[in-house]
């Protein structure tokens, strides 16, 4: 009689034609939407395709995209799994931004690449980190939540960020509000350099070596959560903290470790952002990113390998979309946000929506299936 | 139409069920099954955990639709498509977890989807005016102002009776209604029923209890494996008829004499003298002391709620006590240095927790995880912060081999085993480290017949074994069954103390409920 046995469906459909399908419904959607605008959906979508897949230039922009939604959405994919929803990426990522900047103009000029790159990495995790360490202390000490608390931090964030270009690291004589630019020993290396060193000739694009960062974050928190004894502690205190206490895992303790964990990789957009493209720190690098996070994270079902794949999807629609409204006049940008927002809405808030009629269509057929094979046994 | 000594003497039927059949995929949850309720009658149904009890319940209530079969509701052929139906034919359903808003007040659930007008206020004048006269009528009062979340236990059991009596319903349906009660509302509770059927309702009663079928019901069927086994009378049938039926052998449920525990041998763990408040400053544990020696099980009697839980979270680490002191082997704990569940596991100390869904288990986890929990930091199941995957599945696979978990699923999610199946696995690993001394909540909450006999085999085996073993239950039979020795708790004192020799339920009955036995 319990009713989540009814929507039980099997591995490949909840993973695999679950998400296809959700897709496809939001995709359907859109292109009615496009249709009613006057507009031939079939070129939209196919321009959209082109535009993030087709070239080997559109294909880089899809990746460093991605490359930002893969650190922001695993910042909100661990804090899931620890039972916290850590709207704060945006603001981790600013001070990750922050840090980068400050080790860059520091040492950037001083020190050769292989000083100065890892320590703006570890300098982007820490200045995440310690941003997400606040709300998470006050969580675990004083119970105050970290919704409410992570919140706060991005308005904090963005002044701390207003004051110090402000105030602090504008350049003299510059009118916009900018740092200086860092010196060649900080900046992360683009793919189409590292591809030309070898004899690859590949378009000059904003996409660095940032997307290995990403790709390796990705297997160590799958690493971390999954295959080690404190990603035990922690998904054990995310989905029952009285079994946790039971056990002997400090709940308090394990918070922490998440949202630090968490912070680190929020902060990471400070390199692929600023060491990667900008070159200097300045206002908005941000841009929503850590709230796309959320939306990613969600898609991705928390799971590092949905994270990526979700990630690049919204990469593609980045790209895709941007290239669309140029090509198609009759498609404005605000249609590209329209398509993200549907596809937010099928995939992620209405992720389970087909469930119980995929659920109910699996069980007539295996029992079709099962009455069949009687009859002949 | 003028026959009514007939009409009195052949109670017309309040439920007919005929040849009902329900799959799911290769499983035959009901096969072929017969059910006829009389009239005014109170019915027991019977049968362990997946035997198809509530399967059939939900048919007739109509959260599914029978492969095949007839229903007939008071002599009409009815099809019932959904609960719309059911409650359109008189049929209510009383859930194991009540499904009311915690929020709300009493009246404001009986409101709840019957509004009779749209504006509240008057709705609720009328609501009022005819819950005050239903109340009058069956006995069932009950404060219709009080917040739902405020009221205990028995009270929100009420209220779901007076919600379905409410929407007409002439036939109830309980689904094991006395998991959650205290021994004094399961007798409240009876009372009500048989007042109901003194009405003329009709109620059906789905249970595990035989105690209860006994003392309630007129009839009783029972199902096995997604038939009817046996259909009969009450009084035509014992105890130990219904239980072998249920199980399909014969059942030993009661007391095995075991060798009695040398009462000079040096106690495993002994507490002096503590007391533990709440957060509101209540005094829940009040000067209790007590000594566990090797080849013995202790039982703690007591209704629920009297300091046992809080008792059994002290002497495991879970909570550190305002006062007293704990002796574990050579090691002595004072409450600013307390024991914590980590180092009880270190001193062998194993603790199979009252609340499995959210302390024994993880129930998103795998079995294999779930049986790892509290020991997941042992070198035998981590390499340098690496988890041991394999390690953990073999003994995982070795668990259920030795205490008969089903299915032997290692991968299987903790949250699709059975109850009792799940109180296998808690208690295998908590087992499996072998422990010195161990402390269980409620060993059999919620665990059907042959789950229960093996539980207490195995429990018995580790006192056999040399160790020692707290048993806190809040069924007397139980305490009963195990034990060595009582220590009854009252009001989060120790009432009094007994060998199992001179313990009777009335002796026990006085000191839980606080008076000294003559």
């Amino acid at each position: 009689m319990s009713s989540s046995q009814a929507y039980e469906l099997p591995r490949w459909m909840d993973l695999g034609l679950l998400p296809v399908l959700n897709l496809g419904m939001a995709l359907a959607v859109s292109a009615l939407v496009v249709a009613f605008t006057g507009q031939d959906p079939a070129q939209a979508l196919s321009l959209l395709l082109r535009g993030a897949f087709g070239s080997a230039m559109g294909l880089s922009y899809t990746l460093y995209y991605a490359t930002t939604f893969v650190f922001t959405g695993l910042a909100v994919a661990v804090a899931y799994h620890a039972g916290l929803f850590n709207i704060g990426g945006e603001g981790q990522a600013m001070l990750g931004g922050i840090g980068t900047s400050l080790v860059a103009l520091w040492l950037g000029d001083h020190y050769p690449a292989w000083v100065v790159l890892p320590a703006m990495i570890v300098a982007a995790m820490l200045f995440g980190m310690l941003w997400a360490a606040v709300p998470a202390v006050l969580q675990a000490w004083r119970g105050s939540h970290v919704v409410i608390t992570t919140i706060m931090f991005n308005f904090l964030a963005s002044t701390l960020l207003s004051y110090l270009l402000v105030e602090v690291l504008k350049e003299p004589g510059n009118m916009t509000v900018e740092s200086r630019a860092f010196g060649p020993a900080a900046l992360m290396p683009g793919v189409h350099e590292v591809l030309a060193t070898i004899g690859i000739e590949w378009p000059r694009s904003p996409l660095n070596l940032s997307v290995l960062l990403a790709i390796a974050a990705a297997v160590v928190v799958y690493f971390w959560l999954w295959r080690s004894t404190s990603g035990y502690a922690v998904r054990t205190v995310g989905f029952a903290p009285g079994a946790a206490q039971y056990a002997g895992i400090r709940p308090s303790r394990q918070v922490i470790v998440a949202m630090c964990a968490s912070g680190a990789l929020a902060g990471l957009l400070g390199i692929n952002e600023l060491a990667g493209v900008q070159g200097r720190l300045l206002l908005d690098y941000v841009v929503g990113a850590g709230f796309a996070g959320i939306a990613v994270s969600l898609i991705g079902r928390n799971h590092p390998v949905g994270v990526v794949l979700a990630a690049l999807l919204f990469g593609a629609l980045y790209q895709g979309g941007a290239e669309l409204s140029f090509e198609m006049p009759g498609v404005s940008r605000d249609m590209v946000f329209t398509l993200q927002g549907l596809i937010v809405l099928f995939c992620g808030a209405l992720g389970q929506a087909a469930a119980p009629t995929l659920a109910r269509a699996w069980a007539r057929w295996s029992q079709a299936k099962d009455a069949k094979e009687a009859e002949r046994g | 139409m003028s026959a009514p000594a007939v009409v009195s003497t052949v109670p017309a039927s309040a439920v007919a069920m005929t040849r009902i059949c329900k799959r799911f995929g290769a499983l035959r949850a009901n096969d072929e099954v017969d059910l006829h309720v009389a009239r005014g009658s109170i019915h027991g149904i019977v049968g362990e955990n997946g035997a198809g009890k509530s399967t059939l319940m939900s048919i007739l209530y109509g959260f599914y639709q029978a492969d095949s079969g007839e229903i007939e509701v008071e002599g009409q052929p009815a099809r019932i498509r959904n609960a719309h139906d059911a409650i359109a034919l008189g049929i209510g359903m009383v859930h194991q977890h009540f499904m009311l808003v915690e929020t709300f007040t009493a009246l404001d659930n009986v409101l709840l989807g019957a509004e009779p007008n749209w504006r509240l206020g008057p709705a609720r004048q009328r609501v009022r005016r005819e819950l005050e006269a239903l109340m009058r009528d069956t006995g069932l009062q009950l404060n219709l102002d009080a917040v739902v979340e405020t009221l205990p236990v028995g009270e929100r059991q009420r209220l779901e009776i007076l919600k379905a009596l409410y929407r007409g319903a002439r036939i109830l349906i309980l689904d094991e209604p006395t998991a959650v009660l205290t021994p004094a509302e399961t007798d409240t509770l009876f009372v009500t029923l048989r007042q109901l059927r003194e009405r003329g309702s009709t109620v059906l009663l789905i249970t595990h209890k035989l105690k209860e079928i006994a003392a309630l019901c007129d009839r009783v069927t029972v199902m096995r494996a997604g038939r009817v086994v046996l259909d009969t009378r009450t009084a035509d049938t014992t105890i130990d008829g219904l239980a072998e039926a249920m199980v399909g052998r014969r059942v030993q449920l009661g007391r095995r004499e075991g060798a009695a525990a040398p009462a000079d041998a040096t106690p495993l763990l002994s507490a002096q003298n503590l007391s533990w408040r709440d957060d509101q400053g209540v005094m829940r544990l009040n000067e209790v002391s007590l000594a566990l020696r090797p080849g013995e099980i202790v039982g703690i009697a007591g209704v629920s709620g009297n300091g046992q839980s809080e008792l059994l979270d002290v002497l495991a680490g879970l909570a550190a006590p305002a006062s007293g002191s704990l002796q574990l082997g050579d090691q002595r704990f004072e409450p600013s240095r307390w024991l914590t569940p980590a180092r009880a596991r270190r001193l062998r100390l194993a603790h199979v927790p009252e609340d499995r869904h959210r302390r024994g288990l993880v129930l998103p986890f795998g079995a294999w995880e779930s049986a790892v929990l509290g020991y997941h930091r042992l070198v035998r199941y981590a390499r340098r912060g690496f988890a041991r995957r394999g390690a953990m599945h073999d003994d995982t696979a070795k668990m259920m081999a030795d205490y008969d978990v089903r299915p032997r699923a290692p991968g299987l999610r903790s949250a699709k085993f059975s109850g009792g199946n799940q109180q296998k696995l808690v208690l295998a690993r908590e087992a499996l480290h072998q422990p010195k001394v161990l402390l269980v909540g409620q060993p059999t909450r919620g665990v059907d017949i042959g789950a229960i006999e093996f539980i207490h085999g195995r429990l018995r085996a580790m006192r056999d074994a040399g160790g020692a073993v707290l048993v806190v239950s809040s069924e007397l039979d139980e305490i009963l069954a195990l034990s060595d020795r009582v220590i009854v708790m009252n009001a989060g004192r120790i009432a009094g103390e007994l060998p199992i020799d001179a313990c009777s339920e009335s002796a026990l009955g006085c000191l839980m409920a606080g008076v000294q036995p003559q």
